[in-house]
């Protein structure tokens, strides 16, 4: 919600503005310690900008080139060097395992979670708003505000007493189910916040025209929510997607290993290959690469949108 | 699990029956929030009360539970180990603050306005965001080593030193690392905070002949304030939980030696390594105390908790 007000707020004439980053809105007049206090923001941020970028960029460029190294260019070449004799082969060492298998984990695992997650909040979520005046609403909305605040690393113990309990240890579905509900707290905080800005109007016409809850929730508030739907979509399934600690605790066999613990396994299993390593790690991030590549707009909004209001 | 999951729903349905006398939408209500809570509930707040128990408990994770009375606590709260992992998070928490605060700013101030140059930047700076804490840990872990890493590089020859295996050094290298995959969020945090400053306000401002650093110290910053609490909260809330990074780089140990081993390692070490369930839940206990009692602090500081839209106050 907030990013989309972002949006058409900064959409027309903030660049003009830009006083963010220093530049003056009327040049009218800019006497010398404006000037100055100017220049030195401007070192300051941009130095950073590009120590930053360099930062970055540095080690996903030697991942990229180290993941395309022979065994011997790795030992003997210098290591932010390109590749003597570039090969692929450590890419056909990480397919050739179980690399297909680990990635559907993965695949499962995110669309589950992120479809369970969705749904379940959107109804909570319309709920919540829909009897925003009741005392149980309130409570309810605490409730998740509360959960916001646990740890998921603080009660892993009786979630994993838990996960066995129910004869789920070490099944996709141990970690589906506790990575649902600790999705669910912000996945309801953005939603709330954008279903309590539909107006009231539309609600009520839908009454008058003898529209029950579930019908208002499919067809006006589902629909409305969309966007924010897209947004909390994406930011779960990245969540998801990259997780550790439940697959590392809930699970145990090599074919129930989503793809962050199959790294660890890599690892154990290449030992001193680390080209063959990093090939898996960048594999690992393909998928993401590509969402990013088809919706970066919705991965930005998505990662902000229960933060920034 | 059918049976485990009917009990709170026809708890939560009575409850909202009997207080309402307007059936109807009511009971619908109750019924489109049921799932979520049941889930949450169930892999949320039963585990929250859960863990205050186990603390109580003796279980080594794979038998029966048996009580053992405060024993375990009396054990935890002598143990010199405690206090060095509750002082390693405590120390990793604030550098991590001091650390990614002032960058984040920078950054977001950077990336605000709009361009082609800023955004392709931005696309960049993104990267971190997308990999995982595995991938990430992984990653630094290799190019960090002393003989095959970035070291041997002719000109970072500075750099061929154990950073990860060094207990004086592996703290601060995690901690680096760890703002390497958070600095990239905040940094979008601070973006779209600083893009919903509205322009008039400077356009006033510039009016009134107030220059850049004077418009950053008393709109900018000013304005900022929610987003600097909310990144602050995630920050320290966020880094008692740094786990994944931690784990990966220190190869599962916290260490070298302990040098490394903040509390939610501790706790994994204790439970899950030496299958002291009872004593790793008191001290994950402590870890949620510490969560709860540090994001209810920030929250009173910021009005996260507030029903009403944000926006309002402009």
């Amino acid at each position: 919600m907030s990013t989309t007000l972002t949006r058409t707020r900064t959409g027309a004439g903030k660049d003009d503005g830009a006083d963010a980053a220093g530049r003056p809105v009327t040049a009218r007049r800019a006497p010398w310690p404006h000037r100055a206090a100017t220049a030195l923001r401007r070192a300051v941020t941009g130095g950073a900008a590009l120590l930053w970028t360099a930062l970055v960029v540095v080690p996903v460029y030697w991942l990229v080139v180290t993941s395309l190294r022979s065994a011997t260019d790795f030992t003997t070449a210098s290591p932010l060097a390109p590749p003597g004799h570039p090969t692929l082969a450590n890419y056909r060492t990480v397919l050739d395992g179980d690399f297909a298998t680990y990635l559907l984990n993965s695949a499962v695992v995110t669309v589950a979670t992120v479809v369970f997650t969705v749904v379940a909040a959107l109804m909570a979520a319309f709920a919540i708003v829909r009897n925003s005046g009741s005392r149980w609403s309130r409570v309810t909305f605490r409730l998740f505000l509360l959960g916001l605040a646990i740890p998921l690393q603080a009660v892993i113990i009786p979630v994993y007493l838990l996960i066995i309990r129910m004869r789920l240890y070490d099944s996709l579905a141990a970690i589906v189910l506790p990575s649902v509900a600790f999705a669910l707290p912000i996945t309801v905080m953005i939603l709330v916040s954008f279903l309590r800005d539909v107006p009231r109007s539309l609600f009520e016409a839908m009454v008058v025209d003898g529209a029950g809850d579930w019908r208002m929730l499919i067809s006006l508030a589902a629909p409305l929510a969309r966007p924010a739907l897209v947004t909390v979509a994406v930011y779960d399934g990245l969540q998801v997607w990259n997780g550790f600690l439940f697959p590392l605790i809930l699970t145990q066999s090599g074919d129930k290993a989503v793809l962050p613990l199959a790294l660890t396994l890599y690892r154990g299993q290449f030992g001193i290959d680390v080209p063959a390593t990093m090939a898996a790690v960048v594999l690992s991030t393909l998928p993401m690469l590509v969402v990013f590549v088809l919706a970066r707009r919705q991965l930005v909004a998505g990662l902000t949108a229960g933060f920034s209001k | 699990m059918a049976t485990t999951l009917r009990t709170p729903r026809t708890t939560s349905t009575t409850r909202t029956t009997r207080t309402t006398g307007r059936g109807g939408r009511r009971f619908s209500g109750a019924l489109m929030a049921a799932p979520a809570l049941i889930l949450f509930g169930l892999f949320g707040l039963v585990p929250l009360v859960g863990v205050v128990a186990l603390g109580f408990a003796r279980w080594d994770g794979l038998g029966s539970i048996g009580w053992s009375g405060a024993a375990n606590w009396s054990s935890v709260l002598t143990d010199g180990a405690t206090w060095q992992a509750l002082w390693l998070t405590v120390k990793v928490m604030v550098i991590s603050w001091l650390v990614q605060t002032p960058l984040a700013l920078a950054l977001g101030v950077f990336q605000a306005p709009h361009g082609r140059l800023r955004s392709l930047f931005a696309v960049l700076w993104f990267l971190p965001l997308l990999l995982s804490a595995v991938a990430i840990g992984l990653t630094w872990q290799a190019l960090l080593d002393p003989s095959f890493g970035i070291g041997a590089t002719p000109g970072l020859h500075w750099l061929a030193r154990p950073l990860l295996g060094s207990p004086d050094l592996a703290l601060y290298t995690v901690i680096f690392v760890i703002a390497w995959q958070f600095v990239p969020f905040h940094a979008l945090l601070y973006q779209a905070g600083i893009r919903q400053i509205p322009t008039e306000l400077y356009e006033a401002a510039a009016i009134d002949g107030a220059g850049p650093a004077t418009r950053f110290l008393r709109i900018t910053l000013p304005q900022l304030k929610y987003t600097m609490v909310t990144s602050s909260t995630l920050m320290l809330v966020g880094s008692l939980t740094y786990f994944d990074l931690i784990f990966v780089l220190s190869g599962g140990t916290g260490g070298p030696g302990t040098a490394t081993r903040v509390l939610p390692l501790a706790m994994y070490i204790t439970g899950f390594q030496s299958h002291d369930m009872g004593r790793a839940s008191a001290v994950a206990t402590l870890l949620v105390a510490f969560g709860l009692g540090l994001s209810l602090l920030t929250t009173r500081l910021s009005g996260f908790t507030r029903m009403d839209s944000q926006q309002e106050g402009l």
